[in-house]
C-alpha cells in the first residue's frame, strides 16, 4: 500500500537502554523492519514519549511498532485507535528472561533484534478495524421461561430499562417455585419455610409496561443474530407471533428426575411414594392443616430419602449432587413438624448437604426434632397399608435396618431442560426417556450447528463454568438458573440478574459491533474472501459459536454479532480466505518470516512458539516479571486462540528453516479452560494429522509439539522451553537452512 | 425389670430419644448431633468404647434403648472434655455421658461389675451416710470388691503403706469403728430425700 507510513520506535527505559544495543535495535527497524521513521527514546510511556507519538500520528504516520514492554503492559499509555499498532516484547519478552551477562549478550541481542524486525513486519499487514457495518440495535430481550428465574431475570431489564418478551410453556407463570407451599428459609434467622413471593413477582409483572408475557407459548424458530434475534413465538390456539428482540435469556428450568426409574425405592409403585413435587401438592392441599397421603389418611409418619437417582455411580442414574434436595427435604420435613411435632420425621441422608444458609435451616429442623439418620436405602415395600423402609445404617452398620412409615418421599434431582442436544457423543446417560426428552428444542435456532445451546456432558448447558459462567456457546443467548447448573431459588435468582446484565451487555455491544467476551471490545470480524472459497465447511462445521451459516450454495455466511472473534475459521481455511483486519495468515506468516534465521554451522536453533494469548502468553509475560529464564533461541508470537493457527504457518516455519515449532494452549476437554471452549482441542486435532506433512519434508515429528499451558504455569513454562530446546539440540539442527 | 424402667417404658414407649431429653442431663442436645465422629475420634479412650459417642447419639435416634442403657460405653468418659471443645455443634458430650451413665444406674440397666459404676455406688452410699467421705471405709471397700480372700491380699500388700500414713497422721483406725460426720447429719440426709424427691418429680419417675 502507498499510503503506508510505518514508524518504529525504540523504548531504553526499565533497563532496555543498559541491557540492549537500542541503537542497533533502530538500524535493524529501519534496515529490514524498512520503517519510514525511527525513534530512540529514553521512556516511551511517560508523557514526552506518548506525545512524540501522537505528534507523528498527526503528522502522517499510519501504522506504528512499538519495540518496549509486552502489549499486555502500559496498554492505556500506548492506546492509539487512530492506526495500527504492533508491539515488540523486549522487556518481558526478553532482557527479563535472559540472564545478565557477557557470554548471553550477543543472544539476547538477537532475540531483541528479531523481535523488533516481526513487530514491523507485523504492523504492515494492520488495519485498523473500523467495526461491523451490519450492526444493529434493538433494546428489548426475551426471556424464555416463566418461572422464578425468568421472572427474576424480567422485572431486573425492566428496571435497567429495557423491553422484555417473556415466553411461558404453561398457562401460568410462577414454574416450579409457583408449585410450592413455603420455600427454604433465606433469610435471618434461616429458621422456619418461608413465604414463595411468587405472587408478587406475577403481580409486578403483570403491572409492568416494559414487559409483554405470552402465556402458553413456545419460541417456534430463532434467527438472526445478536441486536437481530427475530423470533417466532407459536401459542397453543396455533397462533404464530413474531417479534424482534437484541438477546435472550434461557430460563427453561428443569424437570424433576423421572422417579418411575426408580421401582425399588417403591418410585411409581405406590401412591405413598411422591417425589417432592408430589409432597408440594400434598402441602398444598393441607394448606397448613395436617397432611394427608393420597388415601385422605393422616401422616403419622414420614421418610425423606436423599440422594435418590442421584450421585448414582453404576451409570444408570444422575451422576451428580443438586445441591438443593437436602435443604428441600429439611424445609418438608418442617412441615409436619410445624403442624404436629408429634409426626415422626426421619431425613435418611448419605451426606447433608445444606449449601448458602442452610446450615441454620438444618440446625432449626433438629431443634424442631426432625431425625437425622445416615444411610443408604436399599428398597421401600409396601407394608400393610404403610411401607416399610430398609436402608444401611452407616453409623451403626445395620445393613438391614428398617422403619416403618406412612409416607415416603424420594429426594429425586434436577434434570435441566435444556433442549435438542446437538452433540450426541457427549451426553453422559442416553436412557430412552432421556433421548426422547432431548428431542424436543427450546430455542428452535435456525442455525447451522443445530437448533439448542450446546450442552455439557450432564445435559447442563455449556459455559465457560471459571471465567464466563453467563456465556453460553451461542452469543447473546444467557442461561440462567437450574438449566445451567442445579440451584435453589436463592441462586436462580442472582444468577438471572447476572445473565440480565450479560442480556444488556450483549445488546449494547451488537449495537456498535463490537464483541463480546473474551475479547470484550474487539471491533475486528472475520472477512472472507468469497470467491476464493472452495465451499469446503470447515469453518461452519468448526465454529464453536455457531456464528457462521451456510447459504443454499454452501458458502460461509458469516453473522458477525454472534462472532467471538476467535479465529478459529482462520485457522480451519484450507485456503486462507478468512481474515480479520488485525489478525490474519499473512500479519502472523510475515513475522515467521521475518526471524533472521542464522545458518546451519552457527549452531544457534529457532524455535518458533505460538502462544495462546489468554493463558499462555500472560504465563511468559509473568515468567519474566519473576526473572525465570529461558532459551534465547525461542520467538513467542501470541495467538487469539490455538484454534486460530492455520497449519499453514507451521509448514512455512519449518521450511524456512525454524527447528521446532511449540504450540502453547489451554486445557481442553471435559474440563477445558480454553477461552473459546474447542479452540485447544480443534488446534490439536489439526496437529495430530501434521505428521505426514513432516514425514514428508523428512522431518522428525518431534520438531513440531502441542503442550497444554495454564494461566499460572509461571515456573512450569520456562522449564518446557528449556526442554524443549535441549531436545532439539539433541535431534540436531533442521536441514532446511539456507 | 426395676419398678423405674418399667415406669420409663410405659410412659415414653418407643420413643427412646424423648425419654432421653426428659430423663438424662442435658440429653436435649442429643438431638442435634450432626454424626460428623469429631467426638469420636478426639476422645482419648475412642478406641476402646464399644460405641463412641457419636454412635450412642444415633442408636438414642434409632431408639435402641435396652443396648444404649446397658452399654458398658459411657461409663468409660474420663471427663477429658475434648470432644466438647471440639463438638462443632458446641453439644455438652461429656455431661450427657455422665447423664446417661446416671439414668441407667438408676434404672438398674447399667452393667454390674463395672468397675467406674462400682466404685461411684461405693462412694455416693459411703459419703451420704455422714455427709464427709469415709476414706478407710472407702478403699477397704475398693479391697474387698472382689471377695473376702482376694481383699485380705490385697489389704496386706498394702500394710505398709497404710501403717506409714498412721505413723504420719494421714489415717485414723479409729474411723473404722466410730467414723466422724458433719454437725448436722441429719440435716443432710433431709437435703438430699427433698433434692431426690424434686428429681423425681422432673422427670416423672416415682422411686418405690
Amino acid at each position: 500500500m502507498a499510503d503506508q507510513k510505518i514508524a518504529a520506535y525504540v523504548c531504553q527505559g526499565c533497563g532496555l537502554g543498559e541491557r540492549l544495543d537500542t541503537k542497533a535495535l533502530a538500524q535493524i527497524a529501519k534496515t529490514d523492519g524498512k520503517a519510514h521513521l525511527v525513534r530512540e527514546h529514553a521512556f516511551l510511556c511517560n508523557a514526552d514519549g506518548v506525545a512524540t507519538i501522537q505528534k507523528d500520528i498527526e503528522e502522517g504516520v499510519t501504522h506504528i511498532a512499538i519495540a518496549a514492554c509486552s502489549r499486555r503492559a502500559k496498554t492505556e499509555a500506548f492506546y492509539f485507535p487512530a492506526v495500527a499498532m504492533s508491539r515488540a516484547n523486549l522487556r518481558e519478552g526478553v532482557i527479563w528472561v535472559r540472564p545478565i551477562g557477557d557470554e548471553h549478550q550477543e543472544t539476547t541481542q538477537e532475540m531483541a533484534q528479531d523481535y523488533v524486525r516481526m513487530a514491523c513486519a507485523e504492523a504492515k499487514k494492520l488495519v485498523q478495524p473500523e467495526g461491523s457495518t451490519t450492526a444493529e440495535r434493538n433494546n428489548t430481550v426475551l426471556v424464555v421461561g416463566g418461572g422464578i428465574t425468568g421472572m427474576t431475570a424480567a422485572l431486573e431489564a425492566s428496571k435497567t430499562g429495557y423491553q422484555v418478551v417473556l415466553v411461558e410453556k404453561t398457562g401460568q407463570l410462577g414454574g416450579w417455585a409457583g408449585q410450592l407451599w413455603k420455600r427454604v428459609a433465606f433469610k435471618e434467622p434461616f429458621a422456619d419455610p418461608a413465604d414463595t413471593g411468587v405472587e408478587a413477582m406475577i403481580a409486578a409483572i403483570q403491572t409492568d409496561k416494559n414487559i409483554k408475557v405470552y402465556l402458553n407459548a413456545t419460541i417456534a424458530k430463532t434467527d438472526g443474530a445478536p441486536g437481530r434475534f427475530m423470533i417466532d413465538i407459536a401459542t397453543e390456539s396455533g397462533s404464530v407471533s413474531q417479534e424482534h428482540v437484541g438477546a435472550i435469556v434461557q430460563a427453561s428450568g428443569f424437570t424433576l428426575y423421572d422417579m418411575e426409574k426408580l421401582p425399588e425405592l417403591g418410585g411409581g409403585k405406590s401412591p405413598h411414594v411422591v417425589d417432592q413435587a408430589g409432597l408440594e401438592v400434598l402441602a398444598k392441599r393441607a394448606a397448613g392443616g395436617a397432611i394427608k397421603r393420597a388415601d385422605g389418611s393422616e401422616v403419622k409418619t414420614v421418610v425423606f430419602v436423599q440422594c435418590a437417582g442421584q450421585r448414582d455411580e453404576t451409570g444408570k442414574h444422575l451422576s451428580y449432587c443438586s445441591g438443593t434436595c437436602c435443604n428441600t427435604s429439611i424445609k418438608q420435613a418442617m412441615y409436619f413438624k410445624d403442624q404436629n411435632p408429634d409426626v415422626d420425621t426421619v431425613v435418611i441422608y448419605d451426606d447433608l448437604r445444606t449449601p448458602g444458609n442452610g446450615e441454620d435451616f438444618y440446625r432449626s429442623a433438629q431443634r424442631k426434632g426432625v431425625t437425622f439418620t445416615k444411610g443408604k436405602v436399599s428398597s421401600v415395600e409396601a407394608n400393610g397399608s404403610g411401607l416399610k423402609v430398609v436402608f444401611n445404617d452407616l453409623i451403626l452398620g445395620d445393613q438391614n435396618a428398617t422403619i416403618d412409615t406412612d409416607l415416603v418421599v424420594l429426594a429425586t434431582g434436577q434434570v435441566p431442560n435444556s433442549g435438542v442436544n446437538i452433540d450426541p457423543s457427549k451426553l453422559e446417560t442416553e436412557t430412552e426417556a432421556a433421548a426422547e426428552f432431548k428431542q424436543i428444542s427450546i430455542l428452535n435456532l435456525n442455525y447451522r450447528q443445530g437448533p439448542d445451546v450446546p450442552q455439557l456432558k450432564q445435559g447442563f448447558v455449556d459455559s465457560h463454568f471459571i471465567c464466563f459462567p453467563y456465556e453460553s456457546r451461542r452469543t447473546g443467548i444467557y442461561p440462567a438458573g437450574p438449566v445451567r447448573r442445579p440451584m435453589d431459588i436463592a441462586q436462580a435468582m442472582e444468577d438471572a440478574t447476572g445473565a440480565t446484565m450479560k442480556a444488556i451487555q450483549a445488546i449494547e455491544n451488537a449495537a456498535v459491533g463490537r464483541a463480546a467476551h473474551p475479547r470484550s471490545g474487539d471491533l475486528s470480524f472475520p472477512i472472507v474472501r468469497i470467491e476464493g472459497c472452495t465451499q469446503c465447511k470447515r469453518c461452519t462445521v468448526e465454529c464453536p459459536f455457531g456464528a457462521i451459516d451456510e447459504n443454499e450454495k454452501g458458502y460461509p455466511v458469516f453473522n458477525e454479532s454472534r462472532c467471538r472473534r476467535c479465529g478459529t475459521c482462520m485457522g480451519a481455511c484450507p485456503v486462507r480466505v478468512i481474515s480479520f483486519e488485525n489478525y490474519s495468515v499473512d500479519s502472523v506468516g510475515s513475522q515467521i518470516k521475518a526471524v533472521d534465521i542464522p545458518d546451519e554451522f552457527q549452531e544457534k536453533p529457532r524455535i518458533l512458539i505460538l502462544a495462546c494469548e489468554n493463558d499462555a502468553y500472560p504465563a511468559l509475560d509473568m515468567a519474566g516479571m519473576n526473572r525465570n529464564t529461558y532459551s534465547a533461541y525461542v520467538r513467542v508470537i501470541p495467538v487469539r486462540c490455538l484454534g486460530s493457527v492455520n497449519l499453514i504457518w507451521v509448514t512455512d516455519a519449518l521450511n524456512s528453516g525454524y527447528d521446532g515449532v511449540m504450540m502453547m494452549g489451554c486445557k481442553h476437554g471435559d474440563n477445558y479452560q480454553c477461552h473459546f471452549v474447542k479452540g485447544s482441542e480443534i488446534a490439536s486435532q489439526r496437529l495430530s494429522k501434521i505428521d505426514d506433512t513432516l514425514k514428508s519434508l523428512n522431518l522428525e515429528p518431534e520438531r513440531v509439539q502441542n503442550f497444554e499451558v495454564a494461566i499460572a504455569d509461571i515456573e512450569r513454562v520456562p522449564q518446557l522451553i528449556n526442554d524443549y530446546a535441549a531436545k532439539i539440540q539433541e535431534i540436531g539442527m533442521s536441514p532446511f537452512k539456507f | 425389670m426395676s419398678d423405674l424402667n418399667a415406669q420409663a417404658v410405659a410412659k415414653y414407649r418407643n420413643n427412646f430419644l424423648k425419654e432421653v431429653e426428659a430423663c438424662v442431663e442435658e440429653g436435649d442436645w442429643v438431638k442435634m448431633c450432626i454424626q460428623c465422629g469429631v467426638c469420636s475420634g478426639s476422645c482419648p479412650f475412642g478406641p476402646d468404647w464399644e460405641h463412641p459417642p457419636q454412635e450412642l447419639f444415633m442408636m438414642i435416634r434409632a431408639g435402641k434403648r435396652e443396648e444404649v442403657l446397658t452399654s458398658s460405653s459411657m461409663w468409660m468418659c474420663t471427663s477429658c472434655y475434648n470432644c466438647i471443645v471440639r463438638c462443632p455443634r458446641e453439644i455438652p458430650i461429656t455431661h450427657i455421658m455422665h447423664g446417661l451413665a446416671n439414668y441407667a444406674h438408676r434404672l438398674g440397666l447399667a452393667p454390674k461389675n463395672q468397675p467406674t459404676r462400682h466404685f461411684s455406688a461405693l462412694f455416693w452410699n459411703n459419703i451420704i451416710k455422714t455427709g464427709r467421705v469415709n476414706e478407710l471405709k472407702l478403699s477397704l471397700g475398693l479391697y474387698f470388691r472382689d471377695g473376702f480372700v482376694s481383699g485380705i491380699k490385697v489389704g496386706l500388700t498394702m500394710a505398709s503403706v497404710g501403717l506409714g500414713m498412721v505413723m504420719a497422721k494421714r489415717l485414723n483406725p479409729i474411723e473404722l469403728l466410730k467414723p466422724h460426720g458433719c454437725k448436722d447429719t441429719k440435716g443432710i440426709h433431709a437435703m438430699l430425700k427433698k433434692a431426690r424427691e424434686i428429681e423425681d418429680r422432673r422427670k416423672g419417675l416415682t422411686a418405690a
